[in-house]
């Protein structure tokens, strides 16, 4: 089964992969000729490899899923534009969403005929996640939402957004990782201000959100009001761990590394981080494999999707920096031949601070996995 | 794609060694051995073979269990573990497959004096515990460890295996080890490449073993430490140290795993380098005969293993402080075996460097 799975996605993706690659997502040209691709992905069955048939899916299993994700980075394929939706919002509706939910919103996600984006972070919330100050106000039939929301991936071009709001204070619910709400919104809704913010690189990958008593109805709620804390931790460990980022992605960036090491010479100088950035794709590989072989079996993800999420992000941003070293003064060059390295490069950068800052994973190792006290 | 890195019965198996050696007071009986005691050492040894682990690479024919190098791999891991003293890759991995793959050539060599049989009646002695091997495989393994505790000291080098004669032994970093130039004597036969495979994944096994170890040993001692007031755990700069020898150790782990199935799939197919041991050259990116997927595997796992346990070291002696800086203190068993351990069956380098020319 897996083996002719791998064969139809590879000879699928070998005659549609577009060549030459599709301009940045993170401009409005780029955005929609990624959400043309996702279209065309959807239509071939693949775009959601392991949902549920009815909302597009063909129930692939997590095994199978990593091996639609080995096969997808090893064609070069596009970069996914309906990331945060795929790997953040369905997993959340999957477990906290209603049928009505997830009727709704899941097969427009499936082919990017809704686009996503994430709103955690606020100006003085980030780390400390649950500093959050933007409101959601009860009204009739729905609420209000107020605030500022801000680094939000995809916000420029998304069509949607999800994220926490207080819907009761601190000193009403007791703590203030309670009163927490889960919703959805609009982009496009009446009071909402989208300013897109230019990252390193200059592309305006994330945006601020202002929101001025927004109106969302009572459907956009995922899990009881108050409740949303609780919510979105439990499906933090997806952002951290598999999927979020494959390994596919690594494993093919690092066969690529060792092809450029051996075109620059094998400069015996470099050698060791070349061979140190094939040895953690693979450990990342096996890891995931035995991961997903957990989860089949019916274990959980918990605090140890932390190290996942250390790991990859360090890996990914020495095994770039180490392509720039072999590149040379030729790897400042954004319009070369080779450009694609400084690109994936700047991407990388953002690996150790976004969905929880390296700092705060270590943190939680030490607490939850080892025993340390707080 | 491989399956999970450990097979359940590999972890039974590695569970009724814990307990066994958890009981064993194996700092003591290293400490013992330092001291140029071996026998509570040697009947150690024996109690291990009594529970099969000296036969796991021992052929069925040859009255060894002809274990998957899974279950060798999950042994190793647990004598690393526990700090027990002894030539381990080489009397539980190497030296076994070297006798056992003496094969055609075998016939003529091992008449040099010493009779035929002889290669079967080592094999037996390693089975039931009574020999303990070591040997020398220059380039990559120039002295023989541990030769006052062997019955058995082989060389294999140009593709024979000989048997060797120890030079006087010198004293090792780690007080419980000690390392001799070999002499070459009689050939016994063809020397087979799967040796420097299973010995370099066994070493790779028992440091990532003494890796886990140190990080327990550090964990418990920053739990109840304590300096202005807190247990030196609870400060970010202690967690975040620890952290990272968890996460290392972590995703050294599968490669372990992957190995000992790359090498099970390679003793299946004989595809690894002809199976007869190479002339050794590093800077080729050539060590033993091995290449391909197993020779990528076991270097991937050699280098992540030594490079995490060796993190797990550092980091353990500093979050110790000066109590770890003692001899006094067990934890210096494990860190000084670490570092005599790190580069023997190939350096870091050597490893790197053929893993790139595995992959190319």
């Amino acid at each position: 089964m897996t083996s002719a799975f791998r064969a139809e996605v590879r000879e699928w993706l070998g005659a549609h992969v577009p060549d030459p690659p599709l301009p940045s997502l993170d401009t409005a040209e780029g955005f929609e000729r990624h959400r043309a691709w996702e279209r065309e992905l959807a239509a071939a069955g693949l775009a959601v490899v392991s949902w549920p048939a009815r909302y597009g899916g063909r129930e692939a299993t997590l095994s199978e899923w990593l091996v639609f994700e080995e096969e997808y980075y090893a064609a070069g394929a596009p970069a996914r534009v309906g990331q945060n939706g795929l790997s953040l919002l369905a997993p959340t509706l999957f477990t906290h969403g209603s049928d009505e939910q997830r009727d709704r919103l899941l097969p427009p996600m499936a082919c990017a005929d809704e686009v996503w984006a994430q709103a955690w972070s606020e100006p003085d919330a980030g780390s400390d996640l649950a500093a959050l100050r933007s409101r959601a106000v009860a009204v009739s039939g729905g609420w209000l939402l107020s605030g500022t929301k801000t680094w939000s991936s995809r916000a420029a071009f998304a069509d949607r957004a999800f994220g926490l709001f207080r819907s009761s204070s601190s000193a009403e619910a007791g703590s203030r990782h309670r009163g927490l709400t889960y919703l959805m919104f609009d982009l496009r809704a009446p009071g909402v201000t989208v300013r897109p913010i230019r990252q390193l690189g200059g592309r305006t990958g994330f945006a601020e959100i202002f929101l001025d008593e927004v109106f969302v109805p009572d459907a956009d709620v995922i899990g009881a009001p108050g409740d949303g804390w609780r919510i979105a931790m439990s499906t933090a460990s997806h952002e951290r761990g598999l999927s979020l980022r494959s390994p596919g992605r690594f494993l093919a960036a690092a066969a690529r590394l060792a092809s450029l090491w051996r075109r620059e010479g094998c400069d015996p100088g470099v050698r060791d981080r070349v061979a140190d950035a094939w040895i953690g794709a693979r450990a990342y590989q096996l890891h995931t494999q035995a991961t997903a072989d957990r989860l089949a079996a019916g274990g959980s993800l918990g605090a140890e999707s932390s190290m996942g999420k250390v790991f990859w992000s360090e890996l990914d941003l020495a095994l770039h920096e180490t392509a720039l070293d072999l590149l040379g003064p030729s790897a400042e060059d954004r319009d070369g031949p080779d450009r694609r390295w400084l690109e994936d490069y700047l991407f990388a950068l953002a690996g150790p601070i976004y969905a929880g800052t390296n700092e705060i994973q270590r943190t939680l190792i030490a607490e939850r996995v080892l025993g340390l006290p707080r | 794609m491989t399956g999970s890195p450990m097979s359940s019965m590999s972890s039974e198996f590695a569970g009724v060694l814990h307990e066994m050696l958890d009981g064993a007071d194996v700092p003591a009986v290293a400490r013992r051995w330092a001291a140029g005691d071996l026998a509570p050492g040697l009947a150690l040894w024996r109690r291990l073979a009594g529970l099969g682990v000296t036969g796991l690479a021992v052929p069925e024919k040859q009255g060894g269990l002809g274990a998957s190098p899974l279950d060798l791999v999950a042994a190793c891991e647990e004598l690393g573990h526990h700090a027990v003293p002894g030539p381990v890759p080489e009397t539980l991995a190497a030296v076994p497959v070297l006798l056992a793959g003496l094969g055609s050539g075998a016939g003529a060599g091992a008449g040099a004096g010493s009779g035929p049989g002889l290669p079967e009646e080592w094999l037996s002695g390693l089975v039931s515990g009574e020999l303990i091997a070591t040997l020398a495989m220059p380039p990559w393994l120039p002295f023989a460890a541990d030769t006052e505790a062997a019955g058995l000291i082989l060389v294999a080098a140009d593709g024979v295996v000989r048997v060797g004669g120890a030079g006087t032994p010198r004293r090792s970093v780690d007080s419980t080890r000690s390392v001799a130039d070999v002499a070459d004597g009689a050939v016994l036969g063809t020397a087979s490449g799967l040796a420097v495979e299973f010995g370099a994944l066994a070493c790779a096994a028992q440091l990532l073993g003494a890796g886990r170890a140190l990080l327990g040993a550090s964990v418990r001692h920053v739990q109840v430490r304590t300096q202005f007031g807190r247990p030196v755990g609870a400060f970010q700069a202690v967690k975040h140290k620890l952290a990272d020898v968890a996460i290392a150790l972590e995703f050294a782990r599968p490669l372990l795993g992957a190995a000992a199935l790359s090498l099970d799939g390679a003793l299946g197919s004989g595809v690894l380098g002809g199976g007869v041991l190479g002339g050794g050259v590093l800077g080729g990116g050539v060590l033993g005969g091995g290449t391909g997927a197993a020779g990528r595997d076991v270097s991937a796992a050699k280098v992540a293993c030594g490079d995490a346990a060796y993190l797990a070291a550092r980091a353990a002696l500093q979050v110790h402080g000066a109590i770890g800086y003692t001899e006094e203190h067990d934890v210096s068993l494990w860190l000084t075996k670490i570092r005599a351990l790190l580069p023997t069956w190939g350096t870091q380098a050597e490893h790197r460097a053929r893993l790139l020319a595995c992959i190319s």
